[in-house]
């Protein structure tokens, strides 16, 4: 049951061959087995997922529910959930009880999905690798030893490991791409505004976007479609209406322009690696695809940008967390100052402390245009790269990230480098176009992810080219040994 | 940009932010280093580029200054460190 798709699924749940409870307690047995080795959910929520999952049989029982009603899934621990501890990674919410739904868990509850709890994921978002969580690290299902990626890594490894069908994540500088690459499966960052950010904890406003994380692209279309859309509670929500994203998954690719930026494949890009992604090309080649080089010029000032805007924008988010009105709150303060500094300073862990003290630092008076500005300027120059670029070409392809899976620990020292790992999707975010990461092989039995990178609302081309490709290979389809 | 065990320091009191003092020279030369490498903008020659204000060019939506929300203070206040008659706790400011 755990290897279906979506699609398939639902069909079993509408033709009585199962019910949503059956499935609903054959993951959590699953979740039972697996979890504590991958440390991959910080909350499970056995006892309400079968509530809703009885819920979800009735309305099948009379013919009624959508695609995804009675499946499965499970949030990235950044989504407020009513009544469930909503941590963020991190020790300052580990007390946290959220008072209301996050936009996407309230529309996902609508549209019937079942939540099996709540996943591990970089403290407030802020990692690549998942190490930063108060939880501890999670673990890659394809190797224990090494990383998931991050920062939506239980996410990833959930999926990857088939503890829940899908899941959602957020991407703010690669965060869902970037797992889903180091786990071998499909996620989809959207344009900016597209999925609502209300209930989402912030960390860069101007940059985090929610998303689908998924085994294929069909999967990503389906849960993509109940995600997106206006919301009035968020006010960088877009009010565009929402297309069909499964209504083009099927079209021919014949005299699609694909762009192979050069930047993309030069030093610092794994050898093996680069050869999975020109194979995936080559596949693309014979689906009918047009390839081209193109140039994005200023991508070498992207992760610098981000390192700038990021923090800045975090370092004001993160100060609504003061001891005050929830979360953590040191012992004994010994007055309101000492109250603010010590909670967050025993709160926060040692990322999220480096990323405040450097926004602080680049918004402090005397240097705001040093840094914020001049960062913003270049953002500007990213994404004027990718819009001639869009003149050229359909969609952008190249790796996902520069390596496959690295190991837990190998990075955690050196911040820079752990940086680094974002190289490729970075750009993406500051331009605020949607992007997507799918398996496109293996290197030393790691999975290798490709990057497919859009113009604003080219969601539905992004999932057409992704699910073509998945047609046509099987890399999708690989399950970790010891999780089959 | 190299900062000083005293700019941390001044850094991390803006930011209400506890940092030990046997960390702070530690945060110095990791925070030194981030911003070593944010220099490498400078390279870009940004004279004529309007700074990016929002991916899509829009501007900030503003609603009807309408009540939309009932008081939950109780539930707000339910997952508060201390409260007392339905005001938050914090240690006395004014002598």
């Amino acid at each position: 049951m755990h290897n279906k798709t979506i699609t398939e699924l639902s069909a079993g749940l509408k033709a009585g061959d199962f019910s949503s409870e059956e499935l609903t307690n054959s993951f959590l047995q699953r979740i039972e087995e697996h979890g504590e080795t991958l440390n991959c959910f910080v909350t499970v929520s056995g006892k309400e997922a079968l509530e809703a999952a009885r819920v979800a049989d009735g309305l099948i029982a009379k013919g009624e529910g959508g695609v995804l009603t009675g499946i499965p899934m499970a949030h990235k621990d950044i989504f407020c959930t009513k009544g469930f501890k909503t941590s963020c990674g991190s020790k300052m919410l580990d007390n946290f009880i959220s008072p209301y739904d996050a936009t996407v868990v309230s529309r996902l509850a609508a549209a019937g999905m079942v939540s099996l709890g709540k996943l591990n994921m970089d403290e407030f978002a802020m990692g690549s690798s998942n190490e930063t969580s108060y939880y501890g690290a999670v673990k890659n299902p394809w190797d224990t030893n090494c990383v998931p990626g991050g920062s939506s890594g239980g996410s990833a490894a959930a999926v990857a490991a088939r503890l829940v069908p899908i899941a959602t994540g957020t991407d703010t500088g690669g965060s869902i791409r970037q797992p889903a690459s180091f786990c071998g499966i499909t996620g989809l960052k959207p344009t900016y505004g597209t999925v609502s950010r209300f209930g989402m904890i912030a960390f860069a406003s101007s940059l985090d976007q929610a998303g689908p994380m998924t085994r294929s692209a069909e999967d990503a279309a389906l849960v993509l479609q109940a995600m997106a859309g206006f919301d009035p509670n968020d006010s960088t929500s877009l009010e565009n209406s929402v297309p069909d994203y499964s209504a083009e998954l099927n079209k021919e690719l014949t005299g699609l322009k694909i762009g192979l930026p050069k930047e993309f494949f030069e030093e610092g890009l794994d050898n093996e690696v680069a050869k999975a992604v020109e194979a995936a090309v080559e596949e693309y080649r014979k689906l009918g695809a047009e390839v081209k080089e193109i140039s994005l010029p200023n991508m070498d000032l992207s992760v610098p940008a981000y390192y700038v805007v990021a923090p800045a924008e975090c370092s004001a988010n993160l100060s609504r967390f003061d001891g005050v009105r929830y979360g953590y709150r040191c012992e004994n303060p010994e007055n309101l100052e000492d109250l603010y500094s010590r909670s967050r300073g025993e709160g926060f862990g040692a990322e999220v402390k480096r990323r405040i003290m450097i926004g602080a630092y680049a918004l402090s008076a005397g240097y705001y245009d040093a840094y914020y500005l001049k960062a913003q300027q270049v953002r500007k120059l990213i994404s004027e790269d990718f819009k001639k670029a869009f003149e050229e070409v359909d969609l952008i392809m190249g790796p996902t990230a520069p390596s496959t899976a690295f190991g837990i620990g190998e990075k955690t020292d050196d911040p820079l480098s752990m940086y680094l790992s974002d190289i490729f999707t970075i750009g993406v975010n500051l331009a605020g176009i949607p992007a997507m990461s799918i398996p496109a092989g293996f290197v030393k039995s790691k999975p290798v992810g490709l990057q497919l990178i859009g113009n604003y609302f080219s969601e539905g081309r992004l999932l057409n080219a992704a699910h073509r490709y998945q047609q046509v290979t099987e890399w999708h389809k690989g399950v970790p040994a010891e999780f089959e | 940009m190299s900062l000083e065990v005293e700019d941390v320091t001044k850094i991390a009191r803006l930011a209400r932010l506890e940092i030990k003092s046997g960390d702070v020279e530690h945060y110095a030369s990791e925070l030194s280093g981030i911003l070593d490498f944010v220099d490498r903008l400078n390279a870009a020659d940004t004279s004529a580029v309007t700074p990016m204000a929002h991916p899509l060019e829009q501007v900030q939506r503003l609603r009807e200054d309408e009540v939309t929300e009932t008081n939950q203070r109780e539930l707000f206040q339910s997952i508060a460190p201390e409260v007392e008659d339905g005001l938050y706790l914090v240690p006395k400011v004014i002598e």
